[in-house]
């Protein structure tokens, strides 16, 4: 490592730091149980975490400007249920597309007005946010609305083969698009560097004359555009809208962002961090059902020290 | 002081009054057996454990922390009390699974203090660790099921009656004391130092960090209490949904009643109206018969409301702040 060190800009060692940690948990998980190394496991971490993935690439956004989204998984429930009960009424798919995305960039949009306009502070307005999708959902309907759209669970049971007899659905396609995407606008645009700017320090990104307004607005804007489209994968999955999907799942989105090494304090870190975060969680989780005598309760305490190291390791380094 | 107080103050009295013409036996109060009954009761009673853990909170938020694990430490103090207590019925044995409780809260507080004034972590992230981590513990404890226990005293913590429900008493008194601990003495100012700037005030000879690991072990044992009537209250404890979201609750009581998220002033008589606020909104939701899940809308549009009408005050003093700084 001492060799690397010179070599290895030390901005890139978080997310070199998760990567080593996937690879770990991953090895591990492959000495032990037979079956583990498979392509299709691995296919199946992508599968099964689509939704999150695109999650954590709004949330990246975000944080790296500073601020914080909690109403994420809020919007996810909300996605779902217009999905759902959209089609239930006959709705296009095409428009029920359009109308879920819709939603979600303007819930980010008004939160981001509020947030900027008022200077009152993202966690309480994203909150006020979560409250209010969340909401939503329940005015929709209280129950669970399955989806029995033809096109919808056609798209959602497609399988794509891969060489190898791996399989993966559009889901994974759709969500390695957005980190895609995500990537190319954070790092090779004016509008990425200046979150970065933002992220780093507002009044010097003001003074450098800046368009901060544009960028803190438009990172939840981001937010909820992502929240909206992992919504969609999420119905995709589930082939169901309900208002108590996703609970608790900004919570998730955040953990992958800073196991992925971006820095909560903003400035610092990169989509593909996210990504990773990801697999390890996805990771830890099929671990824990691989093992098959521990509870599933043992995910929760295992993320929650998985967190606790990732934030030491970057005080120490933002300390150095 | 007052002005602060103002806006939160109509709220209530607004919500109140919708109520009073939605029905209007709300405010009548009847004695039976020696118990007070009638929906004013049911308000506070429902609102105890929440007005609890925003009293730890003010006092966190004052020094420009913030702690997310109080739902899962209270989680955990009603599963470790009930798991000891098992199928006892021995008062003597409650009292000792309570205890052990709290004593494993203040632990658990401690860490949170630990995490923001030893490590120096951001506090949200810091707290969000135990949040995570804090129900798969309350899950171990209870190894994934609901324990149910069948305990007299127990029960007198978040069912009991001495005139009013002993959740209301236990919660006022908490407030009673905090309100003489910090405003006679100089504690409450040296915790508002600490959120102003707490170099400076480290500085100043104020021991910033004691006060901030302080506030957190305080907020974690009421959030214990909390846990402990949640829990008594049904006599059972569920690792899952015991406290979901209460921390969130107690946030809005905090911003509701003035207390600003940038920490360095608090109030806690508008922590109590906050919780007051929150509770009678959802008694409302209730009586009026929208559904009750509905009443996130209403809470959202609440605490919106709310905070866009204290913002300007919010903008000059992150302005000031701003200034302070640059110069």
């Amino acid at each position: 490592m001492t060799t690397l060190a010179p070599r290895v800009p030390s901005r890139f060692l978080p997310v070199l730091a998760t990567v080593a940690l996937f690879v770990i948990a991953f090895g591990v998980g492959s000495a032990r149980y037979d079956g583990f190394a498979s392509g299709q496991v691995i296919a199946n971490l992508f599968i099964d975490n689509a939704f999150l993935i695109v999650l954590a690439a709004g949330m990246t956004f975000v944080i790296l400007s500073g601020g914080i989204d909690l109403s994420v998984g809020s919007v996810v429930a909300l996605s779902t249920m217009v999905t759902a009960s959209g089609l239930q009424a006959g709705w296009p798919v095409s428009l029920v597309i359009v109308a879920v995305l819709l939603i979600g960039s303007t819930l980010g949009l008004l939160m981001g007005l509020v947030i900027h306009k008022f200077d009152i502070q993202p966690f309480i307005v994203t909150l006020a946010g979560m409250f209010l999708a969340r909401g939503l959902c329940f005015v929709i309907s209280v129950e669970s609305v399955s989806i029995k759209d033809r096109t919808f669970r056609d798209v959602a049971t497609a399988a794509i083969r891969l060489p190898g007899g791996v399989t993966i659905t559009y889901n994974v396609v759709i969500a390695l698009l957005v980190v895609a995407a995500a990537m190319h606008v954070l790092h090779r645009t004016r509008f990425g560097r200046t979150v970065y700017a933002v992220g780093g320090s507002e009044s010097s990104a003001l003074l450098m004359g800046l368009p901060t307004t544009r960028v803190k607005v438009g990172v939840y804007v981001i937010s909820g555009l992502c929240s909206s489209l992992a919504g969609l994968l999420f119905s995709l999955y589930m082939l169901s809208g309900y208002g108590l999907h996703a609970v608790g799942m900004e919570l998730d989105a955040i953990a992958a962002v800073v196991i992925g090494g971006t820095l909560l304090a903003g400035g610092v870190g990169y989509v593909l961090g996210g990504l990773v975060g990801v697999l390890v969680l996805g990771t830890i989780q099929t671990l824990i059902s691989f093992q098959g005598t521990l509870s599933s309760w043992w995910t929760k305490i295992v993320i929650g020290v998985l967190l606790l190291v990732f934030i030491a390791v970057q005080r120490t380094m933002v300390r150095r | 002081m007052k002005n602060r107080l103002l806006w939160p103050l109509l709220a209530l009295v607004a919500l109140l009054l919708l109520n009073l013409v939605v029905t209007p036996s709300f405010f009548s109060l009847r004695m039976q057996d020696g118990h007070l009954y009638g929906s004013l009761v049911d308000v506070l009673k429902n609102g105890a454990p929440t007005l609890l853990i925003a009293l730890g909170m003010t006092l966190v938020i004052a020094t420009r922390g913030i702690d997310l694990s109080v739902g899962a430490v209270a989680a955990i103090a009603g599963a470790v009390t009930c798991v000891h207590i098992g199928t006892s019925g021995d008062a003597g044995t409650a009292i000792a699974g309570m205890a052990i409780a709290l004593v494993l809260c203040a632990v658990l507080g401690l860490w949170n203090g630990f995490l923001v004034a030893g490590l120096g972590i951001q506090p949200i992230i810091a707290t969000l660790v135990l949040m995570t981590a804090g129900r798969g513990v309350a899950m171990l404890v209870t190894e994934g099921q609901i324990v149910t226990v069948n305990n007299t005293a127990y029960k007198q913590v978040g069912a009991g009656f001495v005139v009013l429900p002993t959740s209301i008493l236990i919660s006022l008194l908490v407030l009673a004391l905090v309100a003489f601990v910090t405003r006679k003495t100089a504690l409450g100012m040296l915790i508002e130092a600490v959120g102003v700037n707490p170099e400076a005030s480290r500085l100043a000879g104020v021991r910033a960090r004691t006060i901030i690991w302080t506030v957190y072990v305080f907020a974690a044992v009421c959030a214990g209490i909390a846990g402990l009537m949640i829990s008594s209250n049904v006599s059972a404890a569920d690792a899952n949904n015991a406290g979901l979201w209460i921390e969130m609750d107690a946030i809005l009581a905090v911003v509701i009643g003035g207390t600003s998220l940038a920490g360095g002033r608090y109030s806690l008589t508008g922590t109590l109206l906050g919780a007051l606020i929150i509770q009678t909104l959802t008694t409302t939701v209730y009586t009026i018969g929208v559904a009750p899940e509905v009443t996130l809308v209403f809470k959202a549009v609440v605490v919106i409301a709310v905070c866009l009408v204290q913002a300007p005050k919010a903008r000059a003093a992150l302005s000031f702040r701003k200034v302070a700084v640059s110069s």
